[in-house]
């Protein structure tokens, strides 16, 4: 140790408060305002997506889908699953609680680039608005996965407007990539070793290394959609000589990996949640973070699964229905870690803890069905039936939400300085899962009893189940919206935080609640190893090694 | 003659100093051109598999272009990437006026390669090879078009054009750069965004490298 | 430095001749199959491409992260390539055109 007086620094202003004009907010370069105005667009998407979810649901109570027209439900679908997909869930974890924790969890000042951080949130507004334009100018029907060539020769909705929103939305999502991969490599506070680095930070990390390199080829296949819908040269449409599966490998070559960008940051949040409420340290630290990157790699690999059906080789067939059996390897080693971290931990059923334990069940039952779709026999009954539906569904509501949902409670003392009232947050928790599971477990038999997705109407056998769906769909409607009361109410009169209130280990809780503008008044420097629970006193400090040494001096706020 | 005054200027606030600063530039600038290696190379890959499915059709296409301004073409990129690499050469040793020499060299034959790119658009639309604008199924000596070579024709206006429109973002930040060299002290401060800007310039070189054999000199199918 | 850039250069612009010669040479009729003129065009690319970025680049003296950052790039577009082309190479139907230029795969199976 060293003989270093520690002279505590006075406190200084939140970043809430540097700052209150509009100005402030929208020009400004603090990645921590940045993952605010984030959080705030997302909210608004999901939203969006979720009433044309709602329509949906309502419209499938009766099988003559009298509700709605079809084509109606056609624009219904695509919407929810553009909305959703890209405009919240891609987004959703990263810019919001990646951004506002990478640069604390490493002992950093901001992110190594900042004003491409704004950059980044201004091009997802724009797109943003391209697609939203698209929508209230009568939306879409091709669905979100755009095949071709329906959507590149004959369908007369905005293709073309949709998709630019999307292609500038997907420059958002690789700057923030980029952004991400450079502070880690780059940014780490003096002994912040790669292998002290919390696990919330190599998800991240695999998370950007797909955000790099999946999303340009998303780029070039839109804009190869939107040039044959404007020049009509054949390069998809068969009728010229194109080939309808070119677009589906390029496609696929980004929306699987896409799925992995999704569900990583929720296993980031994961990692992190289990670990405070069992006070352990995550079991076999290294394998998790090693199946974070061999999830982000092999996932790079199993994309034809998506094509099986669609006129793919055969031999194609067989590797990669062999990958995708490979893939799901990683996200169980993961699963049996946090289970392992969970065994004879001292465990604590807080909201976020709740929505952890929500997440690894249901995201199992996600996983195995993929493996169902994964086997060639199987997916032959199985495709483009509810079955694939509500696998996806368990995995990006039931995993990629539900941890969105931990996170935001876990952290949201230390955004906010305030509490959100715990009684309120558990009882919506239950209420998500309860309404989650009424609402997708069903369409599981409904897939395999044969009920095709993105059909207006269905045979009339099917409708209890679908009307056991819709009830649960209602229920997870309340308990969305609860939090979104409480948390807002938090805001004005929720009880003040102090720095830990879950007595956490990990940088960014060593600082203010909210943290001030420059996150540390010195850099800090490390020398414990992450989720060094077990040295923990029970006032929760003590063990925490992380000295604020007066070593080198701020440069002061920029 | 001693060096300039040496004196670092101060890195960005969220930077401890200037190496970190730097290697985090070096790093990001690379990073986005992985991303760029994704983006050309999709459409590239697209280009080799429509190839594969019509290859009388595209090797038609390829004799249809002129191969002796891409040649040139090709030649007078690399000679503004070899004046771009002297360019950064010359920041690294501090040499502003080499520096905005060599910018100005590698900018004027950006400039060169642009204006032969037109005079070869040009050409195209006189030969009536131009995608959904005046293309034409029968060529000017009369013979006639294997449809697919209309194909062909889109993937050489959208790689070109894209690689075109790269050129330019390059040319104005070369630009950019050159013009605030001339300010004393600029090219000591700006190190980083020199180097990042040489290598962009050498990656936009490596697409046409790519290029041009990929669309002007597979002849035979 | 600027010597070895010159060397760099010219080298390149070697490369450039050789490929273009390569072109007009029909390799079909003298090493029939396997396409060897868009082998050798891609392997000249491919040479040209390695001394940019090693030396123009200065891959060469940059640390081990960095040209991991380089590769990575190549190796993704490897791993696209390499699957979809498997794709395309091993389905039953050849790319053999009839008389109106129209994929064999669109008419009656014949096999």
């Amino acid at each position: 140790m060293t003989s270093v007086v520690y002279r505590p620094a006075p406190p200084k202003p939140s970043y809430l408060a540097a700052g209150h004009r509009v100005t402030s907010w929208l020009l400004t370069h603090d990645h921590k305002r940045i993952a605010v105005l984030y959080m705030i667009s997302i909210t608004g998407f999901f939203i969006i997506g979720g009433i044309a979810a709602t329509l949906m649901r309502l419209s499938l109570l009766t099988p003559d889908g009298s509700l709605t027209t079809a084509d109606f439900y056609n624009r219904l679908f695509t919407m929810h699953g553009v909305v959703m997909v890209w405009f919240f869930l891609i987004p959703s974890i990263p810019t919001t609680l990646g951004n506002f924790l990478i640069p604390l969890m490493i002992g950093a000042r901001d992110l190594a680039f900042p004003r491409l951080n704004l950059l980044s949130w201004y091009l997802f507004v724009i797109g943003g608005i391209f697609t939203i334009s698209a929508l209230v100018a009568g939306g879409v029907d091709t669905g979100w996965t755009f095949y071709t060539p329906y959507s590149s020769s004959f369908s007369n909705t905005h293709v073309v407007l949709t998709v630019v929103g999307i292609f500038i939305a997907g420059f958002s999502s690789i700057l923030t990539g980029l952004n991400f991969i450079v502070t880690l490599h780059s940014m780490r506070a003096p002994g912040m070793y790669w292998r002290r680095l919390p696990l919330f930070c190599w998800s991240h990390y695999a998370t950007s290394i797909i955000l790099v390199l999946a999303t340009p080829v998303l780029a070039m296949t839109l804009m190869m959609v939107a040039v044959e819908r404007i020049f009509r040269v054949g390069i998809f449409d068969p009728a010229l000589g194109g080939d309808p599966l070119l677009f589906q490998h390029l496609f696929w070559f980004y929306s699987h990996p896409a799925v992995y960008i999704m569900i990583l940051p929720g296993m980031a949040v994961v990692s992190e949640v289990i670990a405070c409420f069992a006070r352990k340290r995550v079991f076999g630290y290294g394998f998790v973070a090693g199946a974070s990157i061999a999830i982000a790699l092999v996932g790079f690999l199993v994309w034809g699964h998506h094509m099986f059906v669609a006129g793919m080789s055969m031999y194609g067939g067989f590797i990669f229905s062999f990958l995708s059996f490979v893939v799901a390897v990683p996200s169980a080693v993961k699963v049996f870690n946090w289970t392992a971290t969970l065994y004879k931990g001292s465990i604590s059923l807080t909201t976020p803890m709740l929505y952890a334990l929500g997440f690894i069940g249901l995201f199992v039952v996600g996983g195995l069905t993929g493996l169902f779709l994964a086997t060639l026999a199987l997916d032959v009954h199985l495709t483009d039936t509810y079955f694939v539906i509500a696998h996806f569904h368990y995995i990006m509501v039931g995993g990629a939400v539900m941890a969105y949902m931990a996170g935001l409670h876990f952290w949201w003392p230390k955004i906010t300085g305030r509490m959100y009232p715990e009684w309120a947050g558990r009882i919506a928790a239950l209420i998500i899962f309860a309404g989650f599971n009424l609402t997708f477990f069903p369409q599981f038999l409904l897939g395999y009893l044969g009920m095709p997705r993105r059909y207006h109407s269905y045979a009339p056998e099917f409708q209890v189940l679908n009307v056991m769906s819709t009830a649960g769909a209602s229920i997870l409607a309340v308990g969305y919206v609860m939090p979104l009361i409480y948390l807002l109410w938090s805001l004005k009169w929720g009880a003040i935080a102090g720095d830990n209130p879950w007595k956490a280990m990990g940088m960014e809780w060593t600082v203010s609640s909210p943290p001030p503008k420059e996150n540390f008044a010195t850099t800090p420097i490390v020398n414990e190893e992450a989720y060094a629970y077990d040295t923990m006193t029970p006032q929760g400090g003590g063990g925490r090694s992380i000295m604020p040494v007066a070593i080198k001096p701020n440069r002061g706020g920029a | 003659m001693t060096s300039h005054a040496a004196v670092e200027p101060p890195p960005a606030f969220q930077f401890e100093d200037a190496a970190q600063q730097s290697n985090a530039a070096t790093l990001g600038m690379w990073a986005f051109l992985a991303s760029e290696v994704l983006f050309f190379g999709s459409l590239v890959v697209s280009l080799m598999i429509c190839r594969l499915r019509w290859p009388q059709a595209f090797a038609e296409g390829a004799k249809e272009l002129k191969w002796w301004l891409g040649a040139i073409n090709t030649a007078v990129l690399l000679g503004s990437s070899y004046a771009m690499a002297l360019a950064v050469e010359a920041a690294e040793k501090q040499i502003a006026k080499r520096v905005i020499r060599n910018l100005l060299i590698t900018a004027s034959l950006g400039i060169i390669f642009l204006a032969i790119k037109g005079t070869e658009y040009g050409l195209e639309y006189h030969d009536h090879l131009i995608p959904a604008i005046n293309y034409s199924a029968v060529a000017p000596d009369g013979a006639e078009r294997l449809p697919q070579v209309q194909l062909f024709m889109i993937f050489y206006f959208l790689l070109t054009l894209l690689h075109a429109f790269h050129m330019l973002i390059g040319l104005t930040g070369i630009g950019i750069i050159a013009i605030r060299a001339r300010r004393p002290g600029y090219v000591e401060r700006s190190k980083n965004m020199i180097d990042g800007l040489g290598l962009y310039w050498h990656f936009v070189d490596i697409v046409w490298v790519f290029l041009f054999p990929m669309l002007y000199l597979l002849r035979h199918p | 430095m600027s010597r070895s850039l010159l060397v760099i250069f010219a080298t390149l612009l070697c490369l450039l001749a050789l490929t273009v010669a390569a072109a007009f040479v029909d390799f079909d009729r003298y090493l029939p199959g396997h396409n060897w003129g868009l082998r050798i065009a891609l392997s000249i690319a491919i040479a040209k491409a390695l001394l940019i970025a090693l030396y123009f680049m200065h891959l060469k003296r940059d640390s081990r992260v960095t040209v991991a950052f380089a590769v990575a790039g190549v190796l993704w577009l490897a791993i696209f390539t390499v699957l979809t082309v498997a794709d395309y190479a091993t389905r039953n139907h050849p790319p053999e055109l009839n008389f109106k230029g129209e994929p064999r795969y669109l008419q009656a199976s014949t096999r």
